[in-house]
């Protein structure tokens, strides 16, 4: 029995490239309706699974249906279901900002009329409706970004594939791209994105994974994985410098809490950071400086690989 | 989808439209870069075609004897047609390949690698068959045209440019930087030279006449003259025929290399 609720489905998933293994057996499925995300550093294979995805790039072991269809067959059909917005920005510099949606919607057969209207209702949502005559090339990295996603959109997909979207943007751009996501996830589109933000898949995603090195580390909502692999708050200190921070080190084996030296910094984990740090203080040590935070996605990251999410 | 264009050419279909569409938007704002493709074959006729022909004298082809100017004009038509197929299937094409990123987007889409490659290709010869047909009025205006088999003469020179451009598709998606032209060029201005262009093959020994046989644009040389001359026989079929099979091989393996250059 086919099982209808999932619009993705992948089991022993594998992507290989000469000896390098990208993907390296990997489950998931992705629900209707649902936001779902990667999360990962780079080269964890995020990006290899979300090409399979698409169908543009076959797999090599494993199976993978999407929407139902197997995409070593029916390729085509699935990518004309499917809204893309790849890592790298693909638009048509050499067309207008409305030829782009025009000859894009085209791909998809769509009749002029149909595209015509879209367009309209399209660039209103990404807020480029006065740039619609202007060429492409001139726009700024967030504009251009938001007409992506305006060219994904064209074909009405059932899912869209986001390869991460912000990296690159400023702030403000990234706020712009995060709230447009946000209505079509409230208008219940199906989005599948991958990001190393661990903001980002804090604030758009239902369901995530977290992938390192070609394998699905964990899984579940955001705030399940840190419940699971973290404690509540998250206590940081700084010493002055390497020496002190060593020393620290040893020194924190006589605390009951579990704890993660980075090269810059130790990370002390704790329900009651207050109170893990007056702790701290009882044995002596003294820190150049002090947080306490709420835990995130990158402590779970953290915790599962011993590896920072985003390198410095 | 599927029809007898996919039959004849697996992978394509008729969404190839789509890319000859792409190619349309942009020329319209870039329509002056298409017209000054026009004048290299009049710029040969003028300076070879006029200039040697008032050296030369006339030409024995085919038991009679030929104006110069009229004998190297279609060879002109046949070479331009090459030359600029082989210019936009190759440098084009590679430039799109390597730093557009036109050809990522089409493949999220329904299109397929072979639509890609066919769309271009429609698109390149419909501009070939433009200055084709610029050349034959120029032609016809120095009376240079004896036979009304001429009109053929376009749709033969539209199956020169695709045959080659179809191979050069294919070697496009072979070359690894710009140093890599000069190979295509190392091939192409030969052909140019030898495919008894500038004098009749019979010109040449017995055993060198093979060799030029072998040329694909002797082939489509051959076809132009005879067209343009009115000597139409049954070696034109074979001429037509040996251009056509080039270009089914070249677009397959084009299709092919597209596939595993773009669906990695």
């Amino acid at each position: 029995m086919v099982d209808t609720a999932a619009l993705v489905r992948a089991r022993g998933l594998t992507k290989r490239f000469g000896s390098l293994v990208a993907v390296d057996g990997i489950d998931f499925d992705v629900a209707a309706g649902e936001s779902f995300g990667f999360l990962g550093p780079n080269g964890a294979g995020k990006s290899s699974t979300m090409r399979m995805i698409g169908c543009v790039s076959p797999r090599d072991d494993g199976e993978l249906s999407v929407l139902d269809l197997d995409p070593d067959h029916d390729g085509p059909s699935i990518r004309g279901r499917l809204g893309v917005v790849p890592q790298e920005d693909t638009l048509d510099t050499e067309l207008t900002v409305s030829d782009n949606l025009l000859v894009y919607g085209r791909y998809f057969d769509l009749p002029r009329r149909v595209i015509r209207e879209r367009t309209e209702a399209l660039l209103e949502f990404t807020r480029l409706a006065d740039r619609a005559d202007d060429r492409v090339e001139p726009l700024s990295g967030g504009m251009k970004r938001r007409l992506t996603i305006a060219r994904a959109l064209i074909n009405e997909p059932d899912v869209l594939l986001l390869d991460e979207p912000t990296t690159g943007l400023d702030p403000q751009a990234r706020h712009m791209v995060w709230d447009r996501l946000y209505r079509l996830k409230q208008r219940g589109v199906t989005l599948i994105l991958t990001t190393h933000y661990m903001d980002e898949a804090e604030q758009l995603c239902d369901r995530l994974v977290i992938m390192d090195n070609g394998r699905i580390a964990d899984e579940g909502s955001p705030r399940a994985l840190i419940e699971r692999h973290c404690t509540r708050e998250v206590l940081e200190l700084r010493f002055a410098d390497f020496d002190e921070l060593d020393r620290a080190a040893t020194r924190l084996d006589e605390l009951p809490h579990t704890r993660e030296v980075l090269p810059d910094r130790v990370l002390v984990y704790a329900d009651d950071g207050d109170a893990a740090l007056a702790a701290i203080h009882d044995t002596g040590l003294q820190p150049a400086s002090t947080l306490i935070r709420r835990s995130s996605l990158e402590d779970v990251f953290l915790r599962l690989t011993g590896r920072s999410l985003v390198e410095a | 989808m599927t029809t007898t264009l996919g039959f004849l050419l697996p992978g394509a279909s008729r969404r190839a439209r789509h890319v000859v569409y792409r190619n349309y938007r942009w020329f319209r704002a870039a329509w002056w870069v298409v017209v000054s493709g026009a004048f290299e074959p009049l710029f040969y006729l003028l300076s070879i075609g006029v200039g040697v022909g008032e050296l030369v004298g006339d030409v024995e082809l085919a038991g009679r004897s030929v104006d110069y100017t009229t004998f190297v004009a279609p060879a002109m038509l046949a070479s331009a047609a090459m030359n600029g197929a082989v210019f936009e299937s190759t440098a084009n094409v590679f430039a799109k390949l390597r730093w557009s990123k036109n050809y990522l987007a089409m493949t999220s889409t329904p299109l397929t690698p072979t639509d890609i490659a066919l769309g271009e290709l429609t698109f390149s010869q419909l501009r070939g068959a433009a200055y084709a047909l610029a050349f034959l009025v120029t032609m016809v205006a120095f009376g240079l045209v004896e036979s009304w088999w001429a009109i053929l003469a376009l749709p033969a020179s539209v199956l020169i440019g695709v045959a080659f451009a179809a191979v050069g598709l294919a070697g496009a998606t072979y070359m690894r930087g710009w140093e890599d032209l000069d190979l295509v060029t190392l091939v192409q201005v030969p052909l140019f030279l030898f495919s008894a262009t500038f004098y009749p093959l019979s010109t040449y020994p017995e055993p060198l006449r093979t060799i030029v046989q072998l040329s694909p644009l002797y082939h489509g040389v051959a076809l132009c003259r005879d067209l343009v001359l009115g000597d139409v026989g049954a070696t034109d079929v074979m001429h037509v025929a040996v251009l056509v099979a080039m270009a089914f091989a070249g677009l397959r393996l084009a299709g092919r290399r597209f596939q595993a250059l773009l669906y990695a």
